[in-house]
């Protein structure tokens, strides 16, 4: 019996470290490693700390690096804006048989290809898109105008794309919020604000958390959306990593960026979850 | 305020309106890629110059319908070839990893689960450079002291498999960890009063009973990895897959037949999203 507990036992733990261990950890290491390497003048690989010095020398580094946090935060920022009057509405307010209906239309789009979206909005935006099409047609405007290529497109794209992981776990949230606290509320005569304030925002917390923290990560991370609908200038941080990896091909300087960036989203994900007090193992479930 | 209460009717109005915008917002890009599918022309703009399959079946030489495109078609093979083998592998090692943190105690139990939960939170370019620096490293290292050169160790065909599994089971084993929470172990023990080995009471009992949620995981494993671009773009060889093919083709100007892929991919991935919905809708 005891014999038996432990084959079983070894069968799930040996393929989970393989996995863990060969694939995450060691990758990792390598890339932590790979940092910190570089040559010396005559081109003997050697130890050395210019590859995080050069980020710090060349304002270009570090100005995308910080563009690329603070677009994150307010791509997360939207999102929840416009996530929660939409989840409210699909718990609250539709009716319970329009609700499955809605919330699978929901989901619907974020099955489909990251690509296959922003091509979309490529097609609808451009400077020969079918909203300069309209607008010049009906002789709103005169001169086409290219609406792709900046940032305030580039943000909406990011919106666009990490929308759903903001929208589930704040209608899962949502649910256990009971109606009779609204209710009371309003018996009271506290206003839609108040309600909004005191009781819907607070009882939401946990999903706000988990939400916020995947969609700032997806758009930190993003590579496609900045790339095809940002300015034509890799100021997205992981087109940096990606340049130095593909077009300088200097791994190390990469090497460094990638673990900047990775340290960045680390951090901002431990604060998240100690200001909010919570633990990752909960948000994942 | 909510349906219990009595709201004004400028209230509701306005906030049909908003959700009616919202969705709009949702659809309207993907409606527009598929709508200039059909479009007798040869970019996917307006004017509309009146229907036609031109982009799915014409055979060229002006216009290559996605039937006859060579090149697109080898990356869809590509896709489904690696999204098959990842959703194995993922489905398998993930329901492994749900089944030892959710049955088996032992020491370090917590440090591994967090190690476990870390991909979530990796964004793809990391971990899509870290694997191919790492593949690298050991493709160098078998190199020079045995002389012998691996090609898993390159960007290729196998690597994306792993450079995707690396994530993918990660939700595999959250998704089968949810549904196992819910069994009820007094089952498994009943079976191995009665004689049944643990390995036959997980095989006949547990598995069972996990099948909807271990199906369902695999359909999602499949779908994120055919999708996958962010962590094969490191790691992608001479074989793109197609989120690959058709992002160098949007980015270097692009005809309609990205446009008919399009449409192949929202039926397809939609077919596949509902088959999923529906199996989660039976477990309960």
């Amino acid at each position: 019996m005891k014999n038996g507990f432990r084959l079983t036992f070894w069968l799930f733990l040996s393929p989970v470290l393989l996995w863990l261990f060969l694939l995450i950890v060691i990758p990792h290491l390598d890339l932590l490693i790979l940092s910190f390497r570089g040559e010396s003048d005559i081109g003997d690989p050697v130890w050395t700390l210019q590859n995080y010095k050069n980020f710090f020398i060349e304002p270009i580094y570090w100005n995308t690096f910080i563009r690329t946090a603070l677009y994150a935060m307010i791509t997360t920022l939207c999102t929840f804006v416009l996530a929660l009057p939409v989840s409210f509405y699909i718990v609250k307010l539709a009716r319970p048989r329009t609700r499955g209906f809605l919330t699978v239309l929901l989901l619907l789009p974020f099955w489909v290809s990251e690509l296959v979206r922003v091509y979309g909005w490529m097609i609808l935006l451009r400077e020969s898109g079918v909203f300069n099409y309209f607008l010049l047609n009906f002789g709103i405007i005169h001169q086409p105008i290219e609406m792709l290529y900046n940032d305030i497109t580039m943000v909406m794209g990011l919106v666009y794309t990490s929308m759903l992981f903001m929208v589930v776990p704040l209608i899962s949230v949502m649910e256990s919020l009971d109606d009779s606290l609204i209710e009371a509320a309003h018996d009271l005569e506290a206003t839609r604000f108040d309600i909004l304030r005191t009781i819907i925002i607070p009882h939401c917390k946990p999903g706000i958390t988990s939400g916020a923290i995947v969609v700032f990560m997806l758009a930190l991370g993003n590579y496609l959306t900045p790339n095809l609908m940002g300015g034509k200038n890799s100021l997205w941080f992981t087109e940096q990593i990606y340049n130095q990896f593909i077009a300088s091909f200097n791994w190390n300087q990469g090497a460094a960026f990638g673990f900047l960036l990775l340290v960045l989203s680390s951090a901002i994900i431990w604060i998240g979850l100690k200001v909010t007090r919570q633990k990752l193992g909960e948000v994942a479930s | 305020m909510i349906r219990s209460l009595p709201n004004s009717r400028r209230y509701t109005w306005s906030f049909n309106l908003f959700i009616l915008a919202y969705f709009t917002f949702l659809f309207a890009p993907l409606a527009v890629t598929c709508i200039f599918a059909f479009n007798d022309s040869n970019f996917p703009s307006l004017p509309w110059n009146g229907f036609s399959l031109d982009w799915f079946t014409s055979p060229g030489p002006e216009r290559v319908g996605i039937f006859h495109d060579e090149q697109n078609l080898r990356s869809i093979l590509t896709s489904f070839q690696t999204a098959f083998f990842v959703a194995i592998l993922s489905t398998v090692v993930g329901t492994c990893s749900a089944f030892l943190f959710e049955q088996e105690e032992f020491p370090f139990k917590n440090g591994l689960y967090f190690l476990m939960l870390a991909p979530l939170v990796i964004p793809g370019v990391i971990l899509g450079i870290s694997l191919l620096l790492a593949a690298n490293t050991a493709g160098t290292f078998f190199e020079d002291s045995f002389g012998i050169d691996i090609g898993l160790f390159r960007p290729s065909f196998w690597l994306v498999v792993f450079g995707q599994f690396s994530f993918i089971t990660t939700f595999v084993s959250l998704v089968v960890s949810a549904r196992l929470r819910k069994f009820d172990h007094s089952l498994e023990e009943a079976a191995m009063i009665l004689g049944a080995t643990r390995l036959e009471a997980i095989w006949l009992i547990t598995l069972r009973y996990l099948r909807p949620a271990v199906i369902g995981a695999g359909a999602v494993a499949f779908l994120m990895s055919f999708e996958n671009f962010n962590t094969t773009l490191f790691l992608v060889g001479s074989e793109p897959t197609l989120p690959i093919n058709l992002y160098l083709q949007v980015r270097d100007g692009s005809t309609p037949v990205i446009n008919s892929i399009s449409l192949l991919l929202i039926v397809g991935t939609s077919g596949l999203a509902l088959f999923n919905l529906y199996c989660s809708k039976k477990e309960d």
